[in-house]
């Protein structure tokens, strides 16, 4: 039974209206992840067609359920088209990635249940009583911390965006016709409450001298994982920023995303962010792992590659309307959707809604942080004629979002990672949006 | 050299963090909560206390005890266990527990294609095997005793691992049929594409 839409008029007469119809799920939305997009009142709607007699609801004239009917909440059962999805069938399910349905979500925190994934052998059930994580290397007294120790150590929550390297690698070989869960959904945003890194490098008396004499620059970070998941990280890059968390959204980490421990690097493409984080060791020089040689490295078209590429450059995406959504009539459409950079905040989002030819600045939403998801609104009036709309980010460094050309311009079409060109939805006459 | 080495300031950042916040519980209901923060700030020689506290915080442990999570190995050798391996031994271990997933010769299936992919990086279907692709040879022995097999990661012996990368890199060109690695003759191998990567160019260029 569809809900009934909710209407808003936006204030100063701009876009912030938001309207969400669902209704039972075919397989084809559940596959595109979707929802449409139901008729928003046009201005000159006259409100006596809004009215219908009212009748008493029938969750009004019975009570409701007790309260610990789900001792940990759940989501309300007309919103079960709301979850993760995979973008394939992996070979190995436990290496393999989930989407976040950006779509559908609102504001700029993931809950905890629909934060993406990517794993690399499998998410393990860690005891967090046998858990210890080990600090050493190069540094004074090497530690081990249990999880007791760790819940001692002073600790800040910071909300922070991770976003895999390779989200929206899809679009690399141009308009790939596929979803914003699917395209953009290997990212997520959370409330990340832990340890400053800088706070354990000090609780092991902090570093000593490489062999040559100098200060070792670099930190390896290994999971407890199966696949024992390894990076080299520049240190003096992360140290003021890092956090060692074991908490994200006010709970304990969910074991998809690391439980009991995980470092958390502001900015850095995803895989950097280790889950299930046994060990830290100082050391003088990057230990060329194979996900810093093998993958995540950025194939160019003259057959090098970029390597210890780590920053997630500033880039957008609109989530409503995006593909696989339908607008129902004409009229008004608010224009929402999600800007973040690894290099800082979020300074301007512009949205065209002529396929490029004109710009108007969004609004976003306050505060506005750093190296977080951002939402941005904007909106415009659909006459029925088919439309493309674009979303351009700019962060605080002046970095400003490029499109798809420049990007294979630079790179070729082979880098995989961190693709950041503008995305373009189309609208077609029949109020259909594509990824075209 | 602790404090030079080292950051002070984050963590006296923290600390500042953690006594601003007692501060502010305590004068709950001022009228200018600002001011009775900065009054109510302790003397410097509570935050060093508390710091030597914070810093007393973790088990010390010795290398010894670490070294079973100390498996990592550095691109010149460090880290390579004792022990040694061939080609032969090597084919007959990954006929057995690899081949499965990457194929009887290393082309591929539901794990990566290990060998082949020469010359093929600057074309339109790159294949980034071992042979093709990886810069150094310490990545391979690092990564199967780390992460392999995927039913059994960590269970291999390290004269195992030694057999099993001397057969991968034998089938990519890089090693003799003959060949034995060891952490000495590993560490010395050259991979073809060892000049192949380039740093970030990044900020300032696409």
């Amino acid at each position: 039974m569809p809900r009934p839409s909710r209407i808003e008029r936006a204030p100063r007469g701009a876009a912030n209206a938001a309207s969400s119809t669902s209704q039972p799920a075919s397989p084809r939305r559940r596959m595109l992840g979707g929802l449409a997009l139901s008729a928003l009142a046009a201005p000159g709607l006259k409100a006596a067609t809004l009215l219908q007699p009212l009748s008493v609801d029938p969750w009004t004239q019975t009570p409701g359920a007790p309260i610990l009917e789900h001792p940990y909440g759940q989501p309300s059962p007309y919103e079960a088209n709301v979850i993760r999805r995979a973008a394939r069938t992996w070979p190995m399910p436990g290496a393999a990635s989930s989407l976040t349905p950006l779509a559908d979500l609102h504001g700029s925190i993931t809950p905890n249940g629909l934060v993406y994934e990517r794993h690399h052998a499998g998410v393990p059930d860690i005891d967090p009583g046998a858990y210890r994580l080990a600090i050493h290397g190069l540094v004074r007294e090497p530690k081990l911390f249990a999880m007791d120790d760790l819940l001692r150590l002073p600790a800040e929550s910071r909300i922070h965006f991770l976003e895999c390297s390779g989200n929206t690698a899809s679009e690399w070989k141009g308009p790939s016709g596929l979803p914003v869960q699917i395209t953009h959904g290997l990212l997520s945003c959370c409330e990340w409450t832990g340890v400053r890194l800088s706070t354990l490098l000090e609780a092991v008396g902090g570093r000593t001298a490489a062999r040559d004499g100098s200060t070792p620059q670099w930190l390896l970070a290994e999971g407890a994982d199966a696949a024992a998941m390894t990076r080299s990280l520049p240190l003096e890059r992360i140290l003021d920023r890092a956090l060692v968390v074991y908490a994200q959204n006010g709970e304990r980490l969910r074991p998809e995303n690391g439980y009991p421990l995980r470092l958390i690097v502001p900015g850095f493409e995803g895989n950097t962010n280790v889950k299930w984080l046994r060990r830290l060791k100082i050391v003088d020089t990057p230990l060329q792992t194979r996900e810093e040689t093998s993958k995540y490295t950025g194939l160019l078209r003259d057959g090098r590659a970029r390597q210890f590429v780590f920053e997630m450059d500033a880039k957008s995406v609109i989530t409503r309307p995006s593909a696989g959504q339908r607008l129902t009539v004409r009229g008004f459409y608010p224009i929402v959707g999600l800007a973040w950079s690894g290099r800082g905040a979020i300074r301007q989002v512009e949205v065209s809604t002529d396929g490029g030819a004109t710009w108007q600045t969004a609004l976003l939403d306050e505060p506005v942080r750093d190296r977080a998801l951002t939402r941005f609104q904007s909106g415009f009036v659909w006459n029925g004629a088919p439309s493309v709309i674009l979303s351009r980010a700019t962060d605080s460094t002046g970095y400003v979002q490029p499109t798809r050309e420049a990007l294979v311009a630079a790179r070729g079409l082979n880098s995989n990672y961190h693709y950041n060109g503008i995305q373009a939805w189309r609208i077609e006459a029949d109020g259909s949006v594509k990824n075209a | 050299m602790r404090k030079s080495a080292s950051h002070g300031r984050p963590v006296a950042g923290s600390m500042r963090t953690l006594l601003a916040i007692a501060a502010v519980w305590v004068c709950a209901g001022c009228s200018s909560s600002w001011n009775a923060m900065h009054e109510a700030q302790p003397p410097v020689a509570a935050q060093a206390r508390w710091r030597q506290a914070v810093d007393a915080i973790g088990k010390p442990a010795g290398e010894a005890e670490l070294s079973a999570w100390n498996i990592d190995v550095a691109p010149d050798g460090r880290g390579l266990p004792r022990g040694s391996g061939d080609v032969a031994t090597g084919g007959r271990i990954f006929a057995a527990k690899c081949a499965g997933c990457h194929g009887a010769n290393g082309e591929g299936g539901v794990g990566d294609q290990l060998i082949g992919g020469a010359g093929t990086l600057a074309s339109g279907n790159p294949k980034r095997t071992v042979g093709s692709y990886w810069p150094y040879a310490t990545t391979l022995f690092d990564y199967i005793r780390r992460a392999m097999p995927y039913n059994a990661p960590q269970s291999l012996s390290a004269d195992e691992v030694y057999a099993l990368s001397a057969w991968i890199l034998n089938r990519n060109g890089i090693v003799a049929d003959d060949a034995r690695l060891d952490a000495h003759s590993l560490a010395a191998i050259r991979m073809p594409n060892r000049e192949g990567f380039v740093p970030d160019p990044r900020p300032g260029r696409l």
